[in-house]
Parts: structure tokens; sequence; C-alpha cells
């Protein structure tokens, strides 16, 4: 039993001192701004509610309508990235990674329409209107969240 | 998933839009306007023509039987005319200053849109010091009545971004975007040098949307009423920036003292009396981006006391689903505007006829410059036209009666604005962006007083 540990920790010094670090300029670009427009879709449809459930208090629309154009220009950033990234690395070309793709172009269309619903003055800018499409531009870009991290971390079992 | 949401998606975007009839702008004036229902179009309907400014020769249209011609040239943005009694006639040179400060990504796009319909002003002379454009008050003078101004002067320099302007006994009323001067003035007088003093402030500040204050003089001299325009399109930037704003002001110019005369008017401007009479008539800029046939501009008789719905209901108590908290109370108080003059066309100028050298038909009737559209597809206003009263009501509908400020492909050479009637009954206009104000006279040429050699 001792013996084994012994061997188990010495095959890892053996392994740590034969591996050197190669992904350093082998991460996705993209991975730095991912994140940015889910946080600011999400955070519009946060700013959503509170502005239906306030009554109209105009601070929460004009915090929506920047979100919005944030999550949009970041939209830009991350996607340009992501093409960058998936025409350099062949192992994010897999259906995860392409849907990944779709699903942020798609949010972003959707969020650049609810940008222009949120232009309107005063309640008709979110409600009913801008509120849905907060929904589901949330929906969406947390979708392409959770399939362009499938595309990179998740494992293949056998069933 | 996603092939069954973009279908779902385009469907509410299109739901969104809402769709509005296209309305012709003849049905809506009058006293009972059509009046669709509401319609966001998700991109604001927007048209904004392109300034060319007039070339040599060119004038607007007027009707058979009149004629038109440049008083003066080269002014920078004339916004408004007063006639005086001997014949001078007081041009306000005026534009706002600074921007609005930016709440929201759409705000800077839209003042940009709006700089775009003025072509930059075509003004590059600045006021030396101060910088900036001219902020001042012009005096012309006709003496031979010609039809052409053969004197110049500035009577009042460095003021700040000046609109109304009335001159009661021996005071001038100047009211500057934030507030009501007087200045000692003799008519007659080409030139004030002695300062002015402040009678009241108006409502002015950082946004100052609308901020062309009005004035006018009760028939009596004994108050003053100045339009306060609203400080955003419908109430978008909250409340507290509407504090008496949106409402015509009645001022003590002895004491300072004011109320708020009526209110729920979204941008006055004209304000005028009725001739021999005590009623104040106003033409009001009513509200955006309900699509390109809401909201009706108006012209009104103004009740003292009275509430015209801005910005909870338009045309009475038709409810703007845009703002909240609603105010089921104060929409039960609203009553409808008198005469339509169709959506967008911008009145910012309105004067009765009180001359006597136009035909019999004029007698008493309106003039309205209509400054013109920008939150249409098809451009609406850019012309004055004229409404005939009778009994101190208007009767019919309105008829082009100066046009030829936007070209035929759209392009526009000049914009009305003020309007006045001068001492020999001619109609002025004062064209901002063409930078001139015009003189219609009828008959076939300058007054027959003192033909030219």
């Amino acid at each position: 039993m001792a013996d084994d540990v012994e061997e188990l920790s010495m095959a890892r010094a053996v392994d740590e001192r034969s591996m050197r670090r190669v992904g350093l300029a082998g991460h996705p670009y993209s991975s730095l701004f991912l994140p940015v427009p889910i946080v600011c879709f999400v955070g519009a449809l946060l700013t959503d509610l509170a502005y239906a459930n306030s009554e109209g208090n105009l601070q929460y629309l004009n915090f929506s309508s920047w979100l919005l154009t944030a999550g949009l220009i970041f939209c830009v950033v991350a996607g340009l990235l992501m093409i960058i990234d998936l025409a350099r690395l062949p192992q994010l070309r897999t259906r995860f990674g392409w849907g990944a793709f779709g699903l942020l172009v798609i949010a972003a269309i959707v969020e650049l329409i609810n940008a222009l619903v949120h232009a309107r003055d005063g309640w008709t800018a979110v409600v009913p209107a801008g509120l849905a499409l907060s929904v589901i531009g949330s929906v969406l870009i947390m979708s392409y969240g959770w399939l362009w991290h499938e595309s990179r971390y998740g494992v293949e079992v056998q069933a | 998933m996603t092939r069954r949401l973009i279908p779902a998606v385009a469907t509410l975007a299109l739901a969104a839009c809402g769709s509005q009839p296209n309305i012709d702008p003849s049905q809506q004036v009058g006293p009972n306007p059509v009046l669709p229902k509401p319609g966001e179009e998700l991109i604001a309907a927007v048209g904004v023509p392109k300034v060319v400014g007039w070339k040599p020769g060119e004038t607007p249209a007027v009707p058979r039987g009149f004629h038109i011609e440049a008083l003066a040239t080269g002014l920078s943005n004339p916004r408004n005319v007063l006639a005086l009694p001997n014949g001078d006639v007081l041009v306000v040179e005026s534009q706002r200053v600074g921007s609005e400060p930016v709440d929201r990504p759409k705000d800077p796009i839209r003042d940009f849109i709006m700089s775009l319909a003025h072509g930059g002003g075509g003004a590059t002379e600045t006021n030396g010091a101060a910088g900036g454009p001219p902020q001042r008050i012009t005096l012309l003078r006709d003496a031979d009545g010609d039809g052409k101004a053969e004197a110049r002067s500035v009577l009042v320099d460095h003021l700040n971004s000046p609109f109304g302007v009335v001159v009661v006994g021996n005071d001038l009323y100047v009211a500057n975007t934030d507030g009501i001067i007087r200045y000692p003035f003799t008519p007659g007088q080409t030139q004030i040098s002695a300062p002015g003093q402040k009678v009241i402030d108006l409502p002015g500040g950082l946004i100052d949307h609308h901020w062309t204050k009005s004035l006018t003089a009760s028939p009596d001299g004994t108050k003053l009423y100045a339009g306060v325009g609203s400080n955003s399109n419908v109430q978008e930037r909250g409340p507290e920036a509407e504090t008496n704003r949106a409402a015509i002001w009645e001022i003590d110019p002895k004491t300072g003292a004011s109320r708020v005369f009526a209110s729920g008017l979204r941008n006055p401007n004209g304000l005028t009396f009725y001739p021999g009479s005590n009623t104040l008539w106003t033409v009001v800029n009513e509200r955006d981006e309900l699509g390109s046939s809401l909201v009706p501009d108006y012209m009104t008789s103004v009740r003292p006391g009275a509430f015209y719905g801005w910005p909870y209901s338009y045309y009475g108590q038709h409810v703007d689903p845009r703002v909240r908290p609603q105010r089921p109370d104060l929409v039960a108080k609203a009553i409808p505007p008198d005469y339509a003059l169709s959506s967008h066309v911008a009145p910012l100028g309105l004067a009765f006829y009180t001359g006597s050298s136009f035909p019999a038909l004029f007698k008493g009737g309106a003039f309205v410059g209509e400054h013109g559209s920008w939150n249409r597809t098809s451009y609406n206003g850019y012309k004055v036209v004229f409404i005939r009263f009778a009994g101190g009501k208007p009767v019919g509908a309105p008829s082009t009666f100066v046009n030829g400020f936007l070209k035929p492909n759209g392009e526009a050479r000049g914009r009305p604005v003020g309007v006045a009637i001068d001492r020999t009954g001619a109609l002025l206009i004062a064209d901002d962006v063409g930078n001139t104000v015009w003189r219609v006279s009828y008959g076939s040429g300058p007054a027959p007083a003192k033909p030219k050699a």
C-alpha cells in the first residue's frame, strides 16, 4: 500500500518533469470576452424587470439601454475572435463549437432588435416587447456560453 | 431549438413594430383630425432634407398676385421677426448652445440627426469675444419702403439663445432661453447700450430640450406670456425635469410674479393675442415616435388654467402608452385643442393678419410658419400656411401660402420659422436655414407709395 503511493507520486513527478506548457498561445482568444455579452444581456433582463416593477423609474431603462449596447459591442468582439479561433484550433471545430458561434449570432440579432425597442421613450420600450426580447436573448446567450464550454471541456464517455 | 426560435423572434419583432395606415396630411387638419392607433416603429421614422440654401435669384413661391423678395439676407439663423409700428423690423438671430446630456445611447444619435436638418447652420460667423454663433437681435430699416432693408444694425448682442421678443411702450422684452430681460428702448433707436434688467428666470438648464421661449404681451401691456416647452419628447427625462415646463407662463413684468397660465402644451410657440380680443393663441409641437401620422401639431386658443394633455394624453384624452405612472385624474381634465395642422409640421410661428393690403379674405386669418418634419418618412410642413378665420375662429382647411422651401428632389433651401405682419401689411418670414427674412406683399411689386426710379 505504502509502495503504491510512493510509486504513484514518483510517476507524477516524472510526468511533471517531462511536461511543458504548450497551450499558452493555444487558448481560444474568444474566451477572454466570451462572458461579457452574457453578463450584459442577463443584466439587461434584470434591469428590465426592475423597470417593469418600478412603475417606470427611468434609471432602469437607461441601465438596460447601455447594457444592451455594451453587450452588442462585445458580441462583435467575441464573434470575431471566435472566427479566428475556429480557423486556427481544429479541436474547436465540433458541432458544439459551430453551434456556439451560431447562437452568438442569433443572440446578437435578437438583442439588436431589443436595443431598438429599448430606444423608445418610456414604458413601451420595455413592456411587453423589450422584456420578452430580453428573456429570449438571455436564454440564447447563456446557451451560447454553455455550448462553447462544452466544445472545449466536454468529455465523451463510453455509454 | 434555434430553428424554431427564429420565426418566433421575427414574429415578435414585427408585432412590436406596429403598422400604421398611411394617412394623408389633409385628413389631419381642422378641428377633428383623423387619429390612427399609435404605432411605434422599430426604427423611428426619420426624414431629414439635405440643406442646400438659396441660390441667387431663387425665392420661395407665393400665390398669384403676391410678390416675394428678401428683406435681408446673410443673417445668421434668423428665428423670429417682430415688426414695429414705425416700420423697423427686429430679427432674432439665435440657436441653441451646447448639446443635451447623454442619458441613453439614443441621445447623441438623435442630436446628430437634428443637426443635419440644420445643415450645420450655414453660419460660420461668430460673435467674437464670446465665441459661438451670434445670439442677438438685429434691427432692419426699410425707410423708403421698397421692400429691401437699406440699414441694418445690431440692436442687442450677446444674448442667451433668445427667441421671443415684444415691445411694450418704451420697454423691449427679450425671452432668452433661461429668462426674460427688459431693455429700455425708444422706437427709432438702432442700438441699445443700456444693460438689460432681469424680469424673471425661465426654465433653462442642462437639458433644455425645447429651448425656444416664445413671448408676447397682453393687449393692455400689463402681463407677459411666455411659452416654455417640455424638456423631452414624452417625459423620458423623468418628471422632475418637467417642472413648470410644457406650459405657458403669465408674468407680471413689474413685480416678476408669475403663474402657470395653461399646461400640458408640449412645445408652445407663436404666442399671439387674437386682434381686438383678450384671447391668447399658440401653435404647439406635439409628440414624436408614435408613427408618421401621430400626433398632429396644432393651433389653439389658450383657455386660462386649462390642461392640454402632455405627457399623459394627446388630443384630449387619447392616453399615451409610454408614460408611467399614468395619471387618469389629469387625463380626465385634458381638453382637445382647437385646430390640427397635421403631423410633425413643426409650427413655430403664428401671426394674425392685421394689415389691409392683402385681399379681404385674409383679414383676421392666421399665418403659420411650419419649420418642417424630421420624424416622418415623407416630409410635411416646410411652408407657411394660411388659415381663414371667421368670428375669431378658424374656418376650413389650411392653404399653402408660401412654398418652395423644399425642392422637388427633397433638398431644403430654407425653413420658415417666425412670421409677422409689417406696417404695410406685408408678411415677414424668418428663414433660419436660408438665413433670410422674406417679405410677401400683395400686388405686382413693392409698396406704391415710393416707386423705384
